[in-house]
């Protein structure tokens, strides 16, 4: 997929530095922010506090790809994976810094800033978060 | 509500069909459809369609009016509703007809549904597909559909030991069953071998793993029971619908080895229908990759959670096994037209309840079940149908 600057910008919060958002009625963690908390409903509305994820998580399953969309053709194989963060929210993430054959479930990860795609060959770059092993 | 049945049904041949168009397909089925029913286009009282992409697979929106238009309708100035949900989108157009009959509005629904796949490249496709999960927070990290599924796949080899093998047997299953449908799009056995060595797609899934892209239509004619006599000497009744939701991304989930969609779906769809998984003798589920196809029977009760895999692999799911699964070669081996699939896997059912599947005919079947899914499960539709005799 391409996305339009406007998209991705208004995503950077999240995409940068790892912000969701905290109920401020159960203490839930979500990421990507949400308006409601899917466990509070209604309670919650307005009272979802900005939250930052500390960037460690574990693997909870992952993939290989290897038929990959135009933008990541140049990267393939790669690994994608569902990470579990140490707040308890999941998120799914590229990894990095590490062969295929040496990921594991329950293997313990950490974010990192890197690049995500960019518009192009003359436009804007993407950054975002991808996540290596931890340590 | 007032009962509905079903009393036509019509499909085209599903592949890579080059030579016809989007309005070809769907005409098509219709037209099948409403002459198996033995209809005037007077009786018909509403026209819904199934459609996943068209937007983006073939750049026509508005495709509800534009079949209405070139089956020949135009002058009845029918209402016609199009339904996305991804690839449930079919069924979910089912489930809206047959609500329209029963709520008194409409007597006669022609239900269809279609996508036209090949007008793109196969990355392209593959992209399309990808775009009924969440885009900002799966897709746009590089995760794909099959990479998804695969990861599901990973799990479940992960909780319950299933193997590449017992995921393989699935695809060797429904070829077997696809090469006794002269509608499927692949109507050639494979090998578990040639399974296990096929290209990764996204490991672990290979290319055999993962229904193909098509192109395909399918329709059928819903009526109101009382009258459905006068159509039909083997109406065949819908007994039970149910449809549910899920959060979009498969990360949110409570479990990445269940489908709370299907679960949940399906026991709204049983408990309508006063029936029981093992009441049901034949059932199309949602088989787009072959991990999947385990998940739904466990997901629908037929088969214990975790040991999908196995039974499989042991013939449970094989024609005449204890439940027959995916008689018609289900999206791995009779094809994948996304929009076509809910109403194509009624179409079969109702062959089989009918007793008209011919080689691959199910003995004794007089209740059938269809499972649909949407995107990577945020949605699921399950429908039970049954002989009306």
């Amino acid at each position: 997929m391409t996305l339009a600057i406007p998209r991705f910008w208004r995503e950077i919060q999240s995409r940068y530095n790892l912000i969701g958002t905290k109920c401020g009625s159960c203490g839930k963690v979500d990421f990507p922010p949400r308006a409601v908390c899917p466990v509070c409903g209604r309670k919650s509305i307005g009272k979802m506090q900005r939250f930052q994820l500390g960037g460690k998580g574990s693997v909870v399953t992952y993939t290989v790809i290897h038929d990959a969309p135009a933008q990541f053709e140049m990267q393939k194989p790669y690994v994608m994976a569902i990470i579990e963060m140490d707040e308890g929210v999941r998120l799914t993430s590229q990894l990095i810094d590490v062969k295929p054959e040496d990921v594991r479930i329950g293997m313990k990860v950490q974010a990192s800033f890197r690049k995500l795609g960019q518009e192009g060959d003359a436009g804007v770059i993407h950054y975002g978060y991808k996540f290596r092993p931890a340590g | 509500m007032r009962d509905v049945a079903v009393i036509g049904v019509g499909e085209t041949e599903f592949g890579e069909l080059w030579d016809r168009s989007f309005r070809d397909l769907g005409i098509e089925a219709g037209l099948k459809a409403i002459q198996d029913a033995k209809l005037r286009s007077e009786d018909i009282d509403a026209v819904y369609i199934g459609n996943m992409s068209a937007g983006k697979f073939i750049d026509q929106e508005h495709v509800s009016a534009l079949v209405a238009d070139y089956s020949g309708l135009a002058d009845m100035h029918l209402p016609t509703v199009r339904v996305e949900g991804g690839g449930a989108c079919g069924a979910i157009a089912l489930l809206q007809a047959r609500l329209a009959i029963a709520s008194g509005m409409h007597d006669i629904v022609v239900v269809g549904g279609a996508e036209k796949m090949t007008d793109v490249g196969e990355v392209q496709a593959a992209e399309i597909l990808s775009s009924t999960a969440d885009q900002e927070w799966e897709s746009v990290f590089g995760a794909t559909f099959a990479g998804l599924y695969a990861m599901m796949a990973r799990r479940h080899m992960h909780e319950f030991g299933t193997t590449r093998e017992q995921m393989a047997a699935v695809a060797v299953k429904n070829h077997k069953n696809g090469a006794l449908n002269p509608e499927a799009q692949f109507q050639k056995e494979i090998t578990i071998d040639a399974v296990l060595q096929a290209p990764w797609v996204a490991e672990p899934l290979g290319l055999f793993d993962c229904a193909p892209l098509s192109d395909g239509a399918a329709a059928v004619v819903l009526c109101e029971a009382q009258r459905a006599r006068k159509f039909s000497d083997t109406p065949i009744r819908i007994a039970g619908s149910g449809q549910a939701s899920d959060f979009l991304a498969l990360h949110d989930r409570r479990d990445l080895t269940t489908l709370d969609a299907t679960v949940i779906a399906g026991k709204r769809a049983f408990h309508e229908a006063k029936m029981m998984p093992k009441d049901v003798q034949v059932a199309e589920v949602h088989d787009n990759f072959t991990i999947s196809e385990i998940l739904a029977i466990e997901d629908l009760r037929f088969i214990e959670k975790g040991k999908g895999g196995p039974a499989t692999a042991e013939g449970l799911t094989a024609l005449n096994g204890k439940i027959s699964v995916n008689t018609s070669g289900g999206l791995k081996a009779r094809g994948q037209p996304v929009g076509a699939t809910g109403v194509a896997q009624a179409v079969e059912i109702v062959r089989q309840l009918r007793g008209e599947a011919g080689k691959r005919q199910v003995v004794g079947a007089r209740h059938g079940l269809t499972h649909t899914l949407g995107g990577t499960g945020a949605t699921a539709v399950v429908h039970l149908f049954e002989r009306g005799d």
